[in-house]
């Protein structure tokens, strides 16, 4: 038939590099026995790896969203010679290897940065932020701004005007305008980009990889696992793990984010 | 679109909004020039004050030159394949309302949801004994393939299933014409710009892609990305620096070239009736 023959190749590619690989992967942590699967939930180290990426990802999703969201306001609702630009430069950094925006935070930060410099001169003594949770941080937020960016100043354009006025002319106050007419128009997008920023800061491996972080997050220890250690069965357990979760996050927020833009409609 | 009117200019609320964008902006561009003039300085570490000079990037391209060169003709590849496995695809899901086909492109989609990481062990566990597959090309293509399909055929897949397109299809069926005559003859150039789209994200993605490629890589296949890697964490700063200024000065200038290819052909397209964004 004619459509299964337009699926057959892509189908034969997926299977062949993902599908059957991933078995594979997701059948390996069996061979070291069952509990092998829980191995992030029971080994203390992994746990702690785990928790510490998921907390650091859910405070750059956070920030970035806030951030982003008032920038998008700003950017999408008003014009001014420049806006097209200054949109293109904040969106640049979506074309970076992760590993590029690492090595910022090691340029401003590390021990030969201006920041070291700087605070040599003023307290006496080199203040280095790139190699632990501050650094981390940073970078991680650097790369999730454009995304985030980019998807709330074109909800802003297309924004409801009248609403905000009308409820600015009958004297609103400003936390009102941000619960009552903002939060509702930005939210359904805050939910699609969210569980994406959350995903993508929770597998990014370039950036904590440039950076060689004091504090461990879960990509860098599936790959200590895997590359120093040879200890395969457990860094398929960690990926899979890490998988599972990045997946649950964006198929949940595609469910929910398409039951609300559905109730909307 | 047309841009609506704003009658926004001067609220009260301006002053907030605006200081957060000046700071988003500081805090996004600063790193950018302090990589590049680092790159273009004798020495990081003294400043600006210890001389300009191009030895930095001389550098770099006599050690990493070829990496540049890999990651386009990689990428390049990559849209080639994503585009004669994809387009196909993109149709058939479009023009199919089975359950089967939404589970198809649902799994599609996992090694964009599921990192990199993890697809990279997986092609490895699978195939890395194979050694010419291993230490050859066509390993990191595999797994670039994998991961950028998705997009390609989503994107695609979106402009196929316009209305005005199947009933195009069915009226070039009745004139009798022949799949492969109505897919490429007419369907095709339909949805040219969504096909342009999706190269360029693809093209982009490619480019850039390190989670998968540093696992897939070998000596011999390194791309840019991985040498990017390697320089930050095994040469002076002024070197790193200096090849990340070669990543701005060779891919972003193409980056924005195929943009704007991209954008000329819409609108060029734009005058047949019926694409909507």
């Amino acid at each position: 038939m004619l459509l299964a023959a337009c699926v057959a190749p892509a189908a034969v590619v997926f299977a062949a590099f993902w599908l059957l690989p991933m078995v594979e992967l997701a059948l390996l942590p069996a061979t070291k026995g069952a509990a092998t699967y829980f191995a992030v939930l029971t080994e203390p180290r992994y746990l702690q790896s785990l928790v510490q990426t998921t907390l650091l990802s859910a405070a750059v999703t956070l920030v970035a969203l806030a951030i982003a969201a008032a920038v998008g306001l700003y950017l999408g609702r008003r014009s001014f010679a420049g806006r097209r630009l200054l949109l293109a430069v904040l969106t640049l950094p979506l074309s970076f290897p992760g590993v590029i925006v690492g090595f910022f935070v090691i340029l401003v930060g590390g021990r030969q940065g201006p920041v070291a410099g700087f605070t040599e001169a003023l307290v006496g003594e080199r203040i280095t932020f790139a190699y632990g949770i501050t650094g981390l941080f940073l970078a991680y937020v650097y790369f999730s701004l454009p995304r985030a960016i980019a998807s709330f100043t074109a909800v802003a354009e297309r924004m409801e005007h009248e609403l905000e006025e009308a409820a600015r002319s009958l004297g609103a106050r400003r936390w009102h305008l941000v619960r009552d007419v903002w939060w509702p128009a930005l939210q359904p997008t805050a939910l699609a980009v969210g569980a994406i920023l959350f995903a993508t800061a929770m597998g990014a491996f370039g950036t904590a990889f440039t950076l060689a972080s004091r504090y461990e997050v879960l990509p860098i220890t599936i790959y200590n696992e895997f590359t120093n250690y040879a200890n395969f069965a457990l860094a398929a357990s960690l990926s899979l793990a890490l998988g599972l979760m990045t997946w649950a996050v964006l198929f949940a927020a595609r469910r929910f984010g398409a039951a609300t833009v559905g109730a909307g409609a | 679109m047309t841009r609506r009117r704003r009658h926004h200019q001067g609220r009260v609320d301006a002053p907030v909004l605006l200081a957060l964008t000046v700071a988003v902006t500081l805090f996004t561009v600063l790193p950018m020039l302090l990589s590049v003039s680092a790159g273009l300085t004798n020495n990081f570490s003294r400043g600006l004050a210890s001389g300009l000079t191009t030895r930095w990037i001389a550098e770099v391209w006599a050690l990493y030159g070829a990496t540049a060169w890999r990651s386009l003709l990689l990428a390049l590849a990559c849209v080639v394949v994503a585009l004669l496995v994809g387009v196909p695809c993109a149709w058939a899901l479009a023009r199919s309302r089975s359950r089967a086909a939404r589970l198809f492109e649902e799994l599609l989609t996992l090694p964009v949801a599921v990192p990199g990481l993890a697809t990279a062990l997986a092609l490895i566990l699978a195939y890395g004994q194979l050694r010419g597959f291993r230490q050859s090309f066509a390993f990191i293509l595999v797994g670039h393939v994998v991961f950028t399909l998705p997009f390609m055929v989503r994107t695609v897949s979106a402009a196929f299933a316009r209305d005005d397109l199947q009933s195009l299809d069915e009226a070039a069926r009745s004139l009798g014409a022949r799949f492969v005559q109505r897919f490429l003859g007419v369907l095709v150039p339909a949805v040219a710009p969504s096909i342009v789209a999706g190269s360029l994200m693809v093209f982009t993605l490619s480019v850039g892609e390190f989670n998968l490629t540093w696992m897939l890589h070998t000596p011999l296949t390194r791309t840019l990305p991985v040498g990017l890697a390697d320089s930050y964490a095994s040469m002076r700063i002024e070197i790193g620096s200096a090849y990340t200024l070669v990543f701005f000065i060779v891919i972003l200038p193409m980056l924005w070239g195929m943009q704007a290819l991209a954008r000329w052909i819409e609108n060029a397209h734009g005058s047949s009736p019926g694409p909507r964004r």
